[in-house]
């Protein structure tokens, strides 16, 4: 096992799931209950040192009992060494911690993840929807089962009533 | 412009000669010749409708170079680029503060019918919130396309009435 997969599994016993390592990029699952301390000490520590958060994401896996799959990608500017950590968490309670007050940049990436997949995120700042209207009518638009062309919403256009 | 020539201006005489013609057209005469676009580009077109301006094509010698920042000095938009449904309103904010007479082209397939973005944030053709005189196909059209929509709508533009005023253009949906 990779030697950073190693140390969080000692670190973390009860939050580390499992390590996979394909063509160099390391991937570590973790519970999403104790993902903040792990990205903490994944920050922190000295020897890891990821300074940088790349990206968040998330998948939809419309058959698992664990729907929602959130992905978070870290870089050690440093160390130029690369992380990512995959949590899962179910439909009825798809709340992850959020990661804003140990990586800044989280924030617009976490409110996307939210906009588009309708996950939430605990202690997060701002949590609004960031590419879609704030009142947007028609749920969470990357979820599996959400219809490819929208429920309507491309084809209203309320300004048009307006007085010009 | 089917002028009726009387006298020989044609002669190196210094004379003006005599044209007879109807004030409506000397009027769309000179709006055809003086299109001011506005910039506005939305998304790869624009790329296209830049490289139109450049030495190479020169939009200019049709008469429609002068892009203006500023809707309000500006008679022609150029919708180039996919529109998200976020967008129409900005767009159709745009539109307005137009000064009449002013003109659209839907250039490329996303404006015209959104393109192959047949998806929930895609408006499917800006015709369905503003009123499109010129369709542009291409993905992107080329200068050359868009060169000759804008002949297109120079042609067009003669054959308006300047007298009376259209009714309503655009219908919603």
């Amino acid at each position: 096992m990779h030697p950073t997969a190693e140390r969080i599994q000692q670190v973390f016993p009860e939050a580390f799931q499992r390590a996979e390592e394909w063509r160099g990029d390391l991937t570590i699952h973790v519970a999403p209950e104790h993902l903040y301390e792990v990205c903490r000490f994944l920050h922190d520590d000295p020897d890891l040192d990821f300074d940088y958060i790349v990206h968040v994401s998330s998948v939809d896996w419309p058959d698992h009992p664990e729907r929602f799959e959130v992905v978070y990608e870290f870089y050690s500017i440093r160390r130029r060494a690369r992380i990512r950590v995959k949590t899962r968490v179910p439909e009825e309670d798809c709340v992850v911690d959020s990661m804003t007050d140990i990586w800044k940049g989280a924030d617009f990436m976490e409110r996307e993840v939210f906009d588009m997949m309708g996950i939430r995120f605990r202690n997060h700042p701002n949590l609004v929807r960031i590419l879609m209207p704030d009142d947007y009518p028609e749920g969470y638009p990357l979820r599996k089962d959400f219809p490819l062309r929208g429920k309507g919403w491309r084809d209203t256009f309320p300004f048009l009533g307006e007085k010009s | 412009m089917n002028l009726i020539q009387v006298g020989r201006d044609h002669e190196k005489d210094g004379g003006l000669g005599v044209h007879l013609v109807t004030l409506e057209k000397v009027v769309n005469w000179a709006r055809k010749g003086s299109l001011w676009p506005m910039t506005f580009g939305l998304a790869c077109c624009a790329i296209e409708m830049i490289a139109s301006v450049s030495a190479r094509y020169d939009i200019d010698r049709y008469g429609a170079g002068v892009f203006r920042a500023s809707p309000r000095q500006s008679d022609l938009m150029i919708v180039a680029g996919t529109v998200c449904v976020r967008m129409a309103p900005v767009i159709r904010k745009i539109y307005d503060q137009m000064p009449e007479p002013r003109y659209v082209i839907a250039m490329g397939s996303c404006a015209t019918s959104g393109n192959i973005y047949d998806s929930y944030s895609v408006v499917q053709g800006v015709d369905r919130f503003i009123p499109v005189d010129i369709y542009v196909p291409g993905c992107p059209p080329t200068p050359e396309a868009l060169f000759d929509g804008i002949l297109k709508l120079q042609d067009q533009i003669m054959q308006r009435s300047v007298f009376y005023k259209k009714p309503p253009e655009v219908a919603q949906g």
